[in-house]
């Protein structure tokens, strides 16, 4: 096992190797995307892949993303493993035809017969100060379709373990990186070509009398929130900090014994509220927790509004004191 | 076979590739150019494609009575394109990739599909499209979006250094759509081994050719994206067959991609749930009857000395008798139990959705009570 522990990556540089492991690995896999190539993507995240594996399976697609999405489905179809890049989410929906229509139901209408082994990836979210279209977040449109798995990793090493299951994965995946962590912070990743689990949650902070799930760019917000109160608090950890990570399908499992034990939960999401992935967690606590709730489930979530453009969007993006607050309220609530 | 004409290369073509009248005489007997191509003597050929073609008729007649009488759901007949779908399955290789669209039967049944599993998906059954060659797409109905497959497929080809080529169908309608021309651009740049053909049958539901597209061809939109292309008769099998077997070796050989435009005429409603009278005078179907491509291959082959009374007698018995036999065991294929929906959703279903499938037996028991009911488990 090829163990290279390297410190100080970043959540971009861990993608980029990932990428790099599993196409040195396995050599039906293939990517395609704009400006992947020569370039290496316009975060960087295809970096160098194209020198070293050729253009053959590092392909620079005309400007045209519904022919990226459609042409991996057919690649995935006949036996390749297509990674497609798209640049921004926004500019990602011109592909639901093809991922919703075609990639999420290949094996299903054919009974097996044939499958649709394909991720596509895409930054997401704001806070990076990008034009208009480059900074939404909405996952929930491709959580909500049968047949699809959502992934959304939020720290270097997970990043990369994702990445590898999601690669690794029989059946589509669509992998959503949080552009703002992309260069935010560096940990130690281990290139050891070992996948995290999919459709699992991490704890990444235990606690004992409150549950705060969330994903993405604001896991960072959390983190910090999290360590703050619970370093303040004395004698026990009080805050349990969940990293859905999978967005689709959601590891209920995880938040369930979570909130047994801790009676309440705060969730947190940059992307607007109705119909939000939050939305889906408060509804399954309603259904299934509520004898254990001491307080009633509490969203901090982005505004049902356009995301504004970066002049104002400090308005919009969720911070540690809305956090810290949302907290509070819930601490001391009760029905 | 190697064709002997090169229409591939040949642009001063300026009216659609025909070899024989609607009357089946060749078109050189009328002072033509083209010379027939030397197939034209392969009898076997030729009755095979006439018998292809009568059982996808005979197949669409009997599909359209079995929606009426309820037993198969929404169909869409592909009355008076048997040509071309006979054709595209004939000049295909058994391991070409076939990515067809929903008026495709005749191609199917020539690639080993069987009636009654055809049936089956036109019946609402996913198990239809479990079946047939291994490498072919199911039927594609999301219009065009299989333009864009098959250059996936043809580029994974490519990367795997196969010598397979791809044929992609879709009607007058997915032309103007933007996969289909986003594919043509791929196609083109990436110069990929896939040949389209546009079975230009000139209704798109109720609209008609002229509404669809200024040009004055659809074929020549593949110029602009530099792929070769041609409009052919749709309806006479021989310059169908003769062109993409050209196509199809070519895109094989590494040349290039094509596009093949083939002009034919829906003689049908669009589907069983549409009305043509509606939006279609009655004047214009009856003319294009006569260029029907059955009755023009058959009087081809009767000139030959090929058929004869007799042999078409026991044709149309044949194929009765074999549509028969598969609607009766389309018949005794029971559906799948109510859980199967899990079945293949993903590779396995993730353990954390398990609720839904329990809860999907106990819906069924509460709907369907059936005290012996048992669901024999995922797979």
């Amino acid at each position: 096992m090829n163990d290279e522990r390297l410190k100080n990556v970043n959540l971009v540089e861990a993608i980029n190797m990932a990428l790099n492991y599993s196409m040195s690995h396995d050599d039906s896999i293939v990517m395609l995307g704009e400006d992947i190539g020569k370039n290496g993507g316009v975060f960087r995240a295809t970096d160098g892949l194209q020198d070293k594996f050729g253009c053959a399976r590092i392909m620079d697609t005309p400007l045209a993303e519904t022919s990226i999405a459609g042409a991996a489905v057919g690649m995935a179809v006949a036996g390749l493993k297509p990674i497609a890049e798209i640049q921004f989410m926004g500019f990602i929906y011109a592909t639901l035809e093809h991922i919703i229509c075609h990639a999420a139901r290949m094996r299903n209408r054919t009974r097996g017969r044939l499958t649709c082994p394909m991720v596509l990836r895409a930054p997401y979210g704001g806070g990076i100060h990008a034009p208009e279209h480059h900074s939404e977040s909405t996952e929930a449109l491709f959580a909500h379709i049968p047949g699809l798995r959502v992934i959304i990793p939020s720290s270097p090493a997970r990043a990369y373990g994702l990445l590898l299951a999601a690669i690794e994965n029989p059946d589509p995946v669509i992998f959503l990186e949080p552009k703002r962590l992309y260069r935010s912070e560096v940990h130690e990743v281990n290139d050891n070509g070992q996948p995290l689990p999919l459709d699992r949650c991490f704890t990444l902070r235990e606690g004992e009398e409150l549950t705060l799930i969330s994903w993405g760019a604001c896991i960072k917000e959390c983190l910090a929130v999290v360590d703050q109160m619970n370093a303040e608090s004395g004698s026990h950890d009080r805050i349990e900090l969940i990293d859905l990570a999978s967005i689709k399908p959601i590891d209920f499992a995880t938040i369930s014994d979570s909130i047994k034990k801790t009676g309440r939960c705060v969730i947190v999401h940059e992307a607007a509220k109705t119909c939000g992935v939050g939305a889906e967690i408060a509804a399954y606590i309603a259904e299934h927790l509520m004898a254990y709730c001491k307080s009633p489930v509490k969203r901090v979530t982005g505004f049902d509004t356009v995301m504004p453009y970066f002049r104002n969007e400090q308005h919009y993006l969720i911070s540690e004191l809305d956090i810290k607050a949302a907290i509070n309220t819930s601490l001391n609530a009760s029905f | 076979m190697m064709p002997h004409n090169s229409y591939i290369s040949n642009s001063s073509l300026t009216v659609p590739l025909q070899y024989i009248s609607s009357q089946g005489e060749p078109l050189t007997e009328l002072g033509g150019k083209n010379e027939l191509p030397d197939f034209v003597n392969d009898k076997a050929l030729l009755l095979q494609a006439y018998r292809w073609m009568s059982l996808t008729r005979a197949f669409d007649q009997k599909a359209v009575a079995l929606q009426r009488t309820g037993i198969i759901g929404t169909y869409p007949s592909s009355l008076g394109q048997e040509a071309i779908s006979v054709a595209c399955g004939m000049a295909l290789e058994k391991d070409d990739v076939f990515v067809p669209y929903y008026r495709d039967h005749g191609s199917q049944l020539v690639r080993g599909h069987l009636i009654e599993h055809l049936l089956l998906y036109w019946g609402g059954d996913e198990r239809g499209s479990a079946f047939g060659p291994a490498s072919d797409m199911p039927i594609c109905v999301p219009i065009a979006t299989q333009a864009s497959h098959a250059v996936g497929i043809a580029s994974a080809l490519k990367i795997q250094q196969k010598r397979q080529a791809v044929l992609c169908t879709l009607g007058d309608g997915a032309s103007s759509k933007g996969d289909f021309l986003e594919a043509l651009n791929l196609a083109g740049s990436w110069h990929l081994p896939v040949v389209f053909v546009i079975n230009n049958n000139q209704w798109a539901i109720s609209v008609p050719r002229h509404i669809q597209s200024g040009a004055p061809t659809l074929a020549q939109k593949a110029s602009a994206a530099a792929i070769p292309n041609l409009q052919v008769d749709g309806n006479d099998f021989i310059a169908m067959y003769e062109v993409l077997t050209e196509a199809l070796q070519r895109a094989r050989q590494r040349k290039g991609p094509m596009v093949i435009e083939a002009i034919s005429y829906r003689l049908s409603d669009h589907t069983t749930a549409d009305d043509a009278s509606r939006y279609r005078e009655q004047d214009e179907v009856d003319k294009a009857w006569k260029n029907e491509p059955i009755k023009r291959l058959q009087n081809y082959i009767f000139q030959r000395g090929f058929w004869d009374k007799n042999a078409e007698g026991c044709l149309q018995d044949d194929c009765q008798t074999q549509i028969e036999k598969s609607v009766m065991a389309y018949q005794r294929i029971e559906a799948e139990q109510p859980e199967a929906m899990f079945d293949h959703m993903y590779q396995s279903w993730p353990d954390v959705m398990d609720d839904q499938v329990v809860e999907c037996g106990e819906k069924y028991k509460r709907n369907f009570l059936t005290p012996e009911y048992q669901y024999s488990g995922l797979k």
